[in-house]
């Protein structure tokens, strides 16, 4: 019904989900963001969406809420992808979804890479539990890690992948490459030698330093966590090569054409903040960023009405009811009373605290629902006016950002009143990323 | 009563704000808080509006007058007592990884050849737990920190800590250190920290919205703190929204004539024609879509409220701020904590 209030401002260019859902060649889709913007629902939605257009999706996640996972069934954590039922195939796609598993992620790199023995002495190691169990950065690169994977066995025509809830949403980026650079970096190889380090000639200085270190390390870690790391560090020695080359096919993968950026927002000020720093982030990494989803959007059916104008007129309606009854309220219980609203007069007498003391008021036959009537228009108008601070928040919010990045395309999704948990949910999520400007939506009640 | 405060919630939710809200609200009268930050993301310098903080304790703000107290006495301590503080800290892992072995080791060059190595970068980011211990275990420093008068320097400490999800993890991994590392320095101070974070010194709260998946994720956290044994203090229901209209109301709202009563007050106050097509007429539908919408939000709130209530923690309310959070906005939400009694 309204088609141009809320709709996006010119600056903003729109970004056009169907059609990168659609390209053949985008082969992967990452949603990054802060945390409690939507990102996980967002990454279901659009594997939905492109899904029922045709394509052959799976969608990786990494900690979904417990009620999505169970509607997309994979609330199991078994690491390999599972067919999503439900979703239309009419159109010759299928939707497959998996959760994240990021220890045995990690085993499977070492199975896959050491022979049987030294598989068993990496996997037993505790050093090697610890930090596989889920330390700093080691989600992030098994997210990558498992990324690649799915990308190299070419099954799918589209992996829509979901970050992890970093602290910040730049972790992601950076975390693969740290984890690679120390696996193989030359502290390791410090731990791992220390003799062969020390015993060169010409590095006698940095002999001093060395045995000074380990010593101190021994010290710091406790004999028995530096054995643990030198074990390890040697059983692993093999595959330190591998870590870092996997690192850099994984980052250049991502940053390859086929990929599609797209930074998740709320419009609030921390997590468009954070958005902006991605996006800067991005640009310098030269990935290639496709556009901002802006969830959680609100709209009015009735902008032309102002905030102010309607707490004006609320007030008003309000003097008006004051007037007529001395609680500002309205009681339709005392006004309904079989015997009428007839001698009110002596009961005004008699209290000052007005339990019920409807209106006398002028017009005694109108009077009853007049004043309910203007009592819920008061709160009608109120709650507009409630609405109408939200959309102006949020547009000041989104403009800081659009003023900061004009050239980012972006797309807003309408604010539901409750969760989504199901394909139903997905797939109208899905309509609002497509469609855009749809804050004005008067239907959300379907 | 607890002196180190750990504030965690789901992303999104405002836990920066509501630790550093707490600190405020702590900071009453002669008392001094410290306001700590672990995850580099200087929250706390945005939210009271200062430049970056350094790895290095700084006041940051005075602590809100109580109620009641004139401004002279509160601020000026004129003859009465000083005004509370606020101080703040950003933790920096490999900062404290230095700090400590300078203060236990004497390392000095050394400490800057293991910097060279990558063994810093190595030691706070890969190595099991280190960096969380060594954030823990400045926080439980400060908690236990006392003057040359045998005072404590603070008489508490609020720590913005990791999210929700990783917060019991993050706490515990003391104990996991100290599982891994069973002798050595690391070792003893992994003990210690854990005795400080699982005595009753310690409360940990959890932010949350009335929304679906910051409760479930709240009681989902409450259980998983409790299994490990450490000490659950309150959980702060953030950004509340008073109801403006209820399931009653759109009953009314549904009666017979209701809406040409409605348009005819819109009209009444100025909003235009009530006649059908009329300017106030035209408003009613999107007006009464509003009021659906919002219905329905009261509805799925209280449900989420009484899930929360189920719980049985002492439970803090703060109200959404319509424009944002700011520095005055801060100490609204501080005054708030205060009125709802010692958290």
């Amino acid at each position: 019904m309204t088609s141009d209030d809320t709709t996006l401002d010119a600056s903003a260019p729109r970004l056009e989900v169907d059609a990168l859902l659609d390209d053949p060649r985008t082969r992967i889709v990452v949603c990054c963001g802060s945390g409690g913007v939507g990102k996980t629902t967002t990454a279901a939605a659009l594997g939905v969406r492109a899904a029922e257009r045709g394509r052959k999706v799976v969608v990786l996640t990494i900690d979904p809420a417990r009620r999505l996972a169970q509607s997309m069934g994979i609330s199991e954590l078994d690491n390999v992808p599972r067919r999503v039922k439900g979703v239309d195939e009419a159109a010759g796609g299928e939707l497959h979804a998996m959760m994240l598993d990021m220890k045995r992620t990690f085993d499977e790199i070492v199975e896959g890479h050491a022979d049987a023995d030294r598989a068993r002495a990496i996997l037993e190691n505790p050093f090697y539990q610890s930090l596989s169990a889920g330390f700093a950065g080691t989600q992030e690169y098994m997210a990558m890690e498992k990324l690649g994977q799915l990308r190299a066995s070419d099954e799918w025509d589209l992996i829509v992948v979901d970050t992890p809830p970093s602290r910040s949403a730049l972790d992601f980026l950076d975390a693969p490459k740290r984890l690679g650079s120390f696996l193989d970096g030359k502290f390791i190889r410090v731990l791992m030698a220390p003799a062969k380090v020390g015993g060169r000639a010409g590095m006698k200085f940095l002999n001093v330093g060395m045995s000074m270190m380990t010593g101190t390390l021994s010290k710091l870690m406790g004999g028995q966590l530096l054995r643990d790391v030198q074990t390890f560090v040697a059983a692993m020695d093999t595959m330190f090569g591998g870590f870092r080359t996997r690192a850099d096919a994984t980052y250049r993968l991502l940053q390859a054409p086929g990929t599609a950026f797209l930074v998740v927002a709320a419009p609030e000020r921390d997590a468009l903040r954070e958005a902006a720093y991605f996006v800067e982030r991005l640009a310098a990494e030269q990935m290639p960023l496709a556009g901002l989803v802006l969830n959680r959007v609100h709209g009015s059916g009735a902008a032309q009405l102002s905030a102010e104008r309607a707490l004006a007129a609320a007030e008003t309606l309000g003097e008006g009811l004051t007037e007529e009854d001395g609680t500002g309220g309205v009681h339709t219980e005392n006004n309904l009373e079989p015997t009428g609203i007839v001698d009110l007069d002596g009961g005004k007498d008699a209290s000052g605290t007005a339990g019920g003391l409807s209106p006398a008021a002028a017009d005694p036959v109108a009077a009853p629902t007049s004043a309910s009537a203007a009592q819920l228009a008061a709160g009608l108008l109120r709650l507009h006016a409630e609405r109408m601070q939200v959309l102006a928040r949020e547009r000041r919010t989104r403009d800081r950002f659009t003023a900061l990045h004009p050239e980012v395309p972006v797309t807003e999704v309408a604010a539901l009143p409750g969760d989504v948990h199901d394909l139903a949910g997905l797939r109208a999520i899905g309509d609002r990323l497509a469609l855009d400007g749809t804050t004005t939506d008067p239907d959300t009640d379907d | 009563m607890s002196r180190l405060h750990v504030v965690s919630g789901k992303g999104g939710t405002g836990k920066t704000t509501v630790a550093a809200a707490l600190a405020l609200a702590l900071a009453t009268e002669g008392r001094r808080t410290l306001l700590v930050e672990v995850e580099g993301r200087q929250g706390i310098a945005q939210l009271f509006e200062t430049e970056a903080l350094p790895y290095e304790e700084r006041k940051i703000a005075v602590g809100p007058a109580s109620e009641g107290a004139s401004r002279s006495d509160s601020v000026r301590g004129g003859g009465g007592r000083r005004a509370g503080e606020v101080h703040a800290l950003a933790i920096d892992a490999e900062r404290a990884l230095l700090d400590y072995l300078q203060m236990f080791y004497k390392l000095g060059s050394a400490g800057r050849a293991l910097k060279k190595l990558g063994a810093i970068d190595f030691a706070t980011t890969i190595a099991p737990g280190l960096r969380d211990v060594l954030l823990t275990g400045k926080a439980c420093e400060a908690v236990r920190r006392k003057d040359k008068q045998g005072r404590f320097v603070y008489d508490a400490v609020v720590m913005d800590a990791p999210p929700t999800g990783r917060i019991t993890r993050f706490l515990n991994v003391n104990d996991e250190v100290a599982g891994l590392a069973k002798i050595g320095p690391i070792h003893n101070q992994a003990q210690a920290v854990m005795r400080v974070l699982k005595s009753p010194e310690t409360a940990v709260h959890l932010v949350t919205l009335l929304e679906e998946m910051p409760v479930q994720e709240t009681a989902d956290g409450v259980a998983e703190l409790r299994a490990a044994g450490l000490p659950v203090g309150g959980i702060v229901i953030n950004m509340t929204r008073p109801a403006l209209l209820d399931n009653g109301d759109l009953d009314l709202l549904a009666a017979r004539g209701a809406r040409a009563g409605v348009a005819k007050a819109l009209s009444q106050a100025g909003l235009g024609g009530a006649r059908r097509g009329g300017l106030a007429d035209r408003l009613i539908d999107p007006l009464l879509e509003q009021a659906r919408e919002h219905a329905e939000r009261v509805e799925l709130e209280r449900a989420e409220y009484a899930e929360l209530t189920a719980i049985g923690l002492p439970t803090y309310e703060l109200e959404l701020l319509p424009e944002g959070v700011d520095l005055a906005g801060l100490y609204q939400l501080a005054r708030d904590l205060r009125k709802q009694g010692p958290i």
